[in-house]
């Protein structure tokens, strides 16, 4: 079989309209499955009350934010220097999720620090690192909006996107390299957690979910960019003949 | 198990606690509704 095929727009569309319903419906149990938990069988913190439960939306949200971005910068990249269509596509698609789950992790993370810390908002390194990083997905899908031009379009996002890439790791680096309000990682790849197991488990598997949900609405968007680009190249070619 | 009003109060941080999920489930729904709307309106110029 050959992969490369389905690099091309023609190829990839049917493929992606048959895995969508298998991403989409795995996302909604697991939702279900990750709130039950988070909710049911999680225990009340001895710490933060029942507050910590906003940790189940607020950390995957943040992850996939931060995820989401250096994917769309690979996307982006891989596009730019290939001159691959469907790449930058991809990249334009994910950029709208991304933006999405930044926002929602700001807003969550600005509910759970009211209660917590006295105080919805300050300007702390992680919380102003990750307001730029709002910022980077909004400039990326406002900079492709303002250029007719697709493939110029695409170039000019894919500047932006790889030039904002460093923040991601200053994000993740920023309770480490500065005093900051917020708290540090929870969960670390070499120590032991630090949380119980039934809220560790509620956390991942929200992450999981909400995995699942972004490539099926990423999936679902690109193939609407892909129509959008095809009826675009056709209403061009009316206009030229 | 506790009761429902207990349930529904999370111990007085029910207000922040809700309203992150409420938030959630209208970020979430408003981009599956755009994408749908974006969808019907190429659908009716690709005709």
């Amino acid at each position: 079989m050959n992969l490369y095929k389905y690099a091309s727009p023609a190829m990839f569309y049917p493929l992606a309209g048959k895995i969508i319903p298998w991403f989409a419906i795995s996302s909604a149990i697991l939702f279900v499955v990750g709130l039950y938990v988070g909710f049911f069988v999680a225990p009340v913190d001895f710490q933060q009350g029942d507050a910590y439960r906003i940790m189940f939306i607020h950390v995957p949200a943040a992850w996939m934010g931060m995820f989401l971005y250096v994917l769309m910068a690979i996307y982006a990249g891989i596009g730019w220097a290939f001159n691959a269509r469907l790449a930058s596509m991809m990249a334009s698609s994910i950029s709208i999720t991304g933006a999405m789950f930044t926002f929602l992790s700001l807003v969550t993370g600005a509910f759970w620090g009211k209660p917590t810390w006295g105080t919805w908002w300050v300007w702390d390194a992680r919380m102003t690192s990750t307001l730029i990083l709002l910022f980077l997905y909004i400039g990326f899908i406002s900079l492709q909006a303002s250029i007719e031009d697709t493939r110029r379009a695409d170039r000019a996002g894919a500047v932006l996107a790889l030039v904002g890439v460093i923040n991601v790791p200053i994000i993740y680096f920023s309770v480490q390299w500065w005093n900051t309000l917020h708290q540090g990682a929870t969960i670390r790849i070499l120590n032991k957690p630090t949380i119980a197991p039934p809220m560790l488990a509620a956390m991942l598997i929200m992450l999981v979910a909400c995995w699942l949900y972004s490539v099926a609405v990423v999936l679902i968007r690109l193939r609407q960019i892909i129509v959008e680009r095809e009826q675009n190249a056709a209403r061009f070619a009316e206009v030229v003949t | 198990m506790r009761s429902l009003s207990e349930f529904i109060s999370l111990g007085g941080y029910g207000f922040y606690v809700w309203g992150s999920y409420l938030f959630a489930l209208v970020a979430i729904g408003g981009e599956v509704l755009s994408l749908r709307r974006r969808k019907k309106s190429s659908d009716k110029e690709g005709r």
